[in-house]
């Protein structure tokens, strides 16, 4: 069985985020940029099958231009076998990268498709499900634990109230959440390796997708700030100020 | 156009944030339809009628609906969406699961997470664990939205709409739920708790999270936890409050031991008052706090009970 992993490039969880001034995003120049947190995740577990004997390959896939070049090897260096990369702008909607999603999964005959549940810098949370949805696929978000069984998956799922375990037929899709494992850095070894593992690039225009915006961006502005308030010097007068001041008590 | 909202519930009761999402849906304009689709869920189509600002509530009952799972209610959903101008459903696990596979199955692109209504197709939404707040247009024909439930005050009760039967969509069957853990707890949804006691880290065990739960009991609070306090085993990770776990905006928070890494801040910065105990004057949590208290949370903690 072989695993598809869509991954994305994001700027990097521990950078802090700056606006831009003209509210036309977020500034991304100069900017350290890294696998989207949740998509190492997915990956991680993928490897994982494949070294349980359960996947044969490990087959990366993501939309953009050669800039995200970089984090797809850095992927390759976690144990992906190889990597496609659809050309195309690194801000496509993720309903149209459902759709070039699909055209891969189609073209590769994939069996498993397990990505990340949404991305660090749109959150969304979007783009499994409805890769799923156009694969006719069911799915399984959340993921905190995966068991693979023949042609069947057990999934544990992290929702509101607690946990619940779905059972599905595979081919199906499974969005992976924080828990399910902690994903392995990549050795020195596997970084020069990765240089050398295949990359290959699918024109857009061969895929057959519109990838036209749905959604215009009118304004991107910092939330507004919340000013500090006072330090109190004891616990009654936090009570006092509680009941008589913000009256929340 | 009307727009359908999509109520969450568990065949009993409405999920309160489904009060959100038909308080959204009334700032768009135009007719709301509320969705109950369940088994033997009357009641909650009883009870969603009564929400003031709802015209119609559509009931479809079938054993199949029963665990709300996405593979049923996405073929109902996807075969009413062409009445409507706009779908709605709360950002909660099941709305998420949910709604981005119907809005691909009729072409559309969603807009999540809302946090504000400009106008029927402008929205206001928070990116980067919210750092950012983008206001996007939508161009689709039906705007498939989920909807922050912090962003919009619960519509009340009050009305008395109508609830018409609707038929079921046949078994899809594809998946199946096996089981499942729910954390039962008297203590209100962290979701929709008036007021929330969260522990840290510093609170320093599983054990040591009684002296939390006490000052809730007190309150009549939900507890919550730091993503800190969930990775160090303290409690379990549905009571995490953070940019990975619960977003949550009660009248009051009260952060006890936690130092307010930007994660925590993501998950309850929009609270109306917001109280950190801390013995750490430095913790960044009192730049965002109304009241501050720089105390050993092993002595004011208890002392806070005994006051109130």
């Amino acid at each position: 069985m072989k695993i598809l992993v869509p991954v994305k490039r994001v700027i990097d969880a521990y950078v802090s985020i700056r606006v831009k001034s003209d509210g036309s995003g977020v500034d991304t120049d100069n900017v350290k940029m890294s696998l989207n947190p949740f998509c190492e995740i997915a990956l991680e577990e993928a490897i994982r099958l494949r070294e349980a004997g359960l996947a044969s390959e490990v087959v990366l896939v993501s939309v953009g231009s050669s800039e995200i070049d970089t984090v797809i090897r850095s992927g390759l260096a976690m144990g992906a076998d190889r990597a496609i990369r659809v050309d195309a702008d690194n801000d496509v909607e993720p309903l149209a990268i459902a759709k070039l999603l699909k055209h891969v999964v189609d073209s590769e005959e994939a069996g498993l498709v397990i990505t990340g549940k949404q991305s660090i810098d749109g959150d969304n949370n979007q783009t499994g499900q409805m890769l799923a949805a156009l694969l006719g696929w069911p799915q399984a978000t959340f993921a905190s634990e995966v068991e693979i069984d023949g042609s069947n998956a057990k999934v544990t799922r992290e929702i509101d109230g607690g946990l619940e375990t779905l059972s599905l037929p595979l081919p199906a899709v499974i969005t992976a959440d924080l828990r399910l494992n902690e994903p392995r850095y990549p050795t020195l070894p596997n970084i020069m390796k990765a240089k050398k593992k295949p990359l290959d690039v699918v024109a857009l225009a061969d895929t057959g997708v519109d990838t036209t915006k749905r959604q215009t961006i009118l304004d991107v502005s910092p939330p507004e700030e919340r000013s500090a308030g006072i330090i109190v010097g004891s616990v009654d007068e936090l009570v006092d100020k509680l009941r008589n001041e913000a009256k929340v008590i | 156009m009307s727009i359908l909202v999509i109520a969450e519930h568990n065949n009993a009761e409405l999920h309160a944030s489904t009060l959100n999402t038909i308080a959204a849906a009334s700032k768009i304009g135009g007719d709301v339809h509320v969705l109950v689709a369940g088994s033997s869920a009357g009641d909650v189509a009883a009870e969603a009628a009564k929400v003031s600002g709802v015209a119609k509530v559509l009931h479809a009952d079938a054993e199949h609906y029963k665990d709300g799972v996405t593979m049923e209610l996405s073929d109902l959903v996807v075969g009413l969406a062409s009445d409507y101008g706009h779908i709605l459903a709360g950002s909660t696990t099941s709305g998420k699961d949910l709604l981005p596979r119907v809005a691909a199955l009729i072409d559309s692109s969603q807009i999540s997470d809302i946090i504000g209504v400009d106008s029927a197709d402008t929205f206001k939404r928070p990116i980067y664990a919210g750092n950012a707040i983008a206001t996007v247009q939508s161009s689709d024909a039906t705007k498939v939205l989920t909807v922050r439930s912090t962003g919009f005050d619960a519509a009340e009760l009050g009305g008395s709409a109508e609830v018409v039967s609707i038929d079921a969509t046949p078994v899809n069957g594809a998946t199946s739920v096996t089981s499942r853990e729910l954390t039962v707890s008297a203590r209100p949804d962290l979701g929709a708790a008036d007021i929330v006691v969260s522990g840290g880290r510093g609170v320093g065990s599983a054990e040591n999270f009684k002296i939390i739960e006490s000052l809730a009991d007190k309150l009549g609070a939900a507890v919550g936890a730091s993503r800190a306090a969930v990775d160090a085993g303290y409690m379990p990770n549905d009571y995490q409050v953070g940019q990975t776990g619960k977003v949550v905006a009660p009248n009051l928070y009260i952060a006890v031991g936690i130092s307010g890494a930007i994660q925590h801040l993501a998950g309850m910065k929009d609270s109306k008052v917001i109280v950190a105990i801390n013995k750490d004057e430095e913790a960044p949590i009192f730049s965002v706090a109304d009241y501050g208290l720089v105390a050993d949370l092993f002595e004011a903690v208890p002392e806070l009970v005994e006051a109130l």
